[in-house]
């Protein structure tokens, strides 16, 4: 008896060890990750490099425009992914009869969603740069990078709309209310903060995405700032990018002072999505 | 039997004829007509599955809420026929409300908002919101305990206190006819008592109708009982009679405590 007391915990100790290297290895990673990039970039990280203009001498160039880009293409993106989502979402979670045409919606989303990037880039480029004559603009990049959300926003959206409790939808109607308006009142306000929760993450991803945009031809030497959504652009992983391939090595120095901009960026972010979670969420008592 | 009680009790408020309903092809009512009077406490009793939830989820339209059901036959509130094609349900469930087996305040709202909810969720702007309030919540028996604390989450309530604010929800639309699913089965008896009071109390002005499979509640709250088995109607009388000298056997099996 006592023998396989012993066993058991064994096992049980070589399994939690297992699961605690599963998690450091990530960890180190990362902060390997982001510590290599910072000692990089550390000497060209001021308030010059984020307010100046890219430049042929490395020790000049800025990152502004690029910032610029990437802050207008998010709100561009998320001005035209999150309505469209979260309406796919609400028409498949409440509006539409279970069936053939449904299921096949569903699986199209599901694997849209898996669909690597540079084919929403040349979806991008032939139906927004070309057919809709949009050039290579802000509003190209934003459409494009929309597309690639969508999916995702679509499921994040359904999944917090699905666990608000049927007994809630039947309190609505029972209480002589139209299905929007059980929707917009009761449902909505119950779903949103996990959806928000989703969306900002994926947000956050599509400003980190580089290929599509190449993809379209988002300009990688800007000298001015985005005058309108019909403005050439470019953004901060383009940026990176283009002083990566360059020869010069001072070059790499600004480009690992980009990384550290980006990826601080993504970590406000993703801290911004917990927060809202935990503030919205204290409003809603389960 | 339908033309007893029609006699005993002079005017009918809901009356359904050949009523049948459907989940998928499983057909669950078999042709139910029954006359519900007006402002007295019609209770709906039977074993689990004979249909007596679907049959009061048909007097409001609720049972076509769900996926993949069917209804046939009418039902008449007062003389209107509610399956009529020129009926809206939504405009039906405002003139007969419903009380769910579990307690299902709105999550995100509070005590008061929760009374205004059917309201609100209308965009009807009450004219005293106060007063609106503050009489369902009376009706309901529940506002001694919560006038205090009407900005606390309706969550915040015991269950019995949360079917209540349900009841009071229900209440602030001013509807003709109260039904209720199996409205104690979630309750402490502490609990089932007040909502029991509670249901004797409106019956001078609503008519109730009340789904249980608490024999006992059903003797103590309705004024006339129907016993439902299998998706047929067996009886329908006065409840004392029901309880008492019922005229079919299998009724006298069932609130005997033979079966179900």
């Amino acid at each position: 008896m006592r023998h396989r007391f012993l066993k058991e915990n064994t096992i049980e100790n070589a399994f939690k060890a297992i699961c605690f290297l599963s998690i450091l290895l990530p960890l180190v990673l990362i902060v390997v990750l982001i510590g290599d990039a910072v000692i990089d970039g550390w000497s060209r990280l001021s308030l010059d490099f984020l307010t100046g203009f890219p430049s042929r001498k490395p020790e000049l160039a800025g990152f502004l425009p690029a910032l610029v880009g990437s802050f207008y293409l998010m709100l561009l993106t998320s001005a035209i992914a999150i309505p469209l989502g979260l309406g796919a979402a609400i028409y498949l979670e409440e509006y539409a009869k279970p069936g053939f045409l449904t299921s096949l919606i569903e699986i199209n989303i599901s694997n849209l969603a898996g669909v690597p990037s540079i084919i929403y880039g040349l979806l991008g480029l032939e139906l927004f740069v070309r057919m809709s004559h949009m050039g290579r603009s802000l509003l190209a990049g934003a459409c494009t990078l929309a597309l690639l959300l969508l999916p995702m926003v679509i499921m994040v959206s359904r999944e917090s709309l699905r666990v608000v409790p049927n007994s809630l939808r039947e309190a609505g109607f029972a209480l002589g209310a139209d299905q929007w308006q059980t929707i917009w009142k009761i449902i909505l306000p119950m779903s949103i903060p996990g959806a928000l929760t989703g969306i900002i993450l994926s947000v956050a991803r599509a400003i980190g995405e580089t290929a599509p945009l190449i993809t379209i031809g988002a300009l990688t030497y800007v000298a001015f700032l985005p005058d309108s959504i019909h403005s050439a652009f470019t953004a901060m992983p383009i940026q990176i990018f283009n002083w990566i391939s360059r020869p010069q090595t001072a070059f790499q120095t600004n480009a690992a002072a980009g990384i550290v901009v980006l990826l601080f960026l993504m970590l406000f972010f993703n801290a911004l999505a917990i927060w809202l979670r935990a503030r919205l969420q204290r409003k809603v008592y389960w | 039997m339908e033309n007893e009680s029609k006699n005993i009790f002079q005017s009918v408020k809901m009356r359904s004829e050949n009523l049948k309903a459907w989940f998928g092809t499983h057909e669950v009512l078999h042709g139910i007509t029954l006359s519900v009077p007006e402002k007295y406490v019609t209770a709906i009793i039977g074993p689990s599955g004979c249909g007596k939830s679907t049959f009061i989820r048909c007097l409001n339209r609720m049972h076509e809420v769900v996926p993949a059901t069917k209804v046939l036959g009418s039902v008449y509130l007062d003389a209107i026929d509610i399956y009529k094609n020129s009926i809206n349900p939504v405009n039906l469930r405002k003139k007969v409300g419903m009380v769910f087996q579990k307690p299902n305040p709105f999550p995100t709202m509070s005590i008061r908002d929760n009374v205004l909810a059917g309201l609100r969720l209308q965009g009807i702007k009450p004219y005293d919101a106060h007063a609106t309030v503050e009489k369902a919540l009376t009706q309901a028996a529940l506002w001694d305990e919560v006038k205090d604390i009407l900005n606390r989450p309706g969550l915040s309530l015991s269950g019995g206190q949360q079917q209540r604010l349900c009841i009071a929800r229900t209440l602030a639309l001013e509807p003709e006819v109260i039904l209720m699913d199996e409205p104690c089965s979630a309750l402490d008896p502490i609990a089932t008592a007040k909502i029991e009071d509670l249901i004797q109390e409106l019956k001078s002005k609503y008519t109730v109708v009340i789904v249980t499979h608490n024999m006992q509640q059903a003797a103590r709250v309705s004024d006339v009982t129907a016993f439902f088995y299998l998706g047929e109607l067996i009886e329908f009388d006065r409840t004392e009679k029901i309880f008492t000298t019922p005229k079919n056997r299998k009724t006298e099996e069932y609130v005997t405590g033979r079966f179900g």
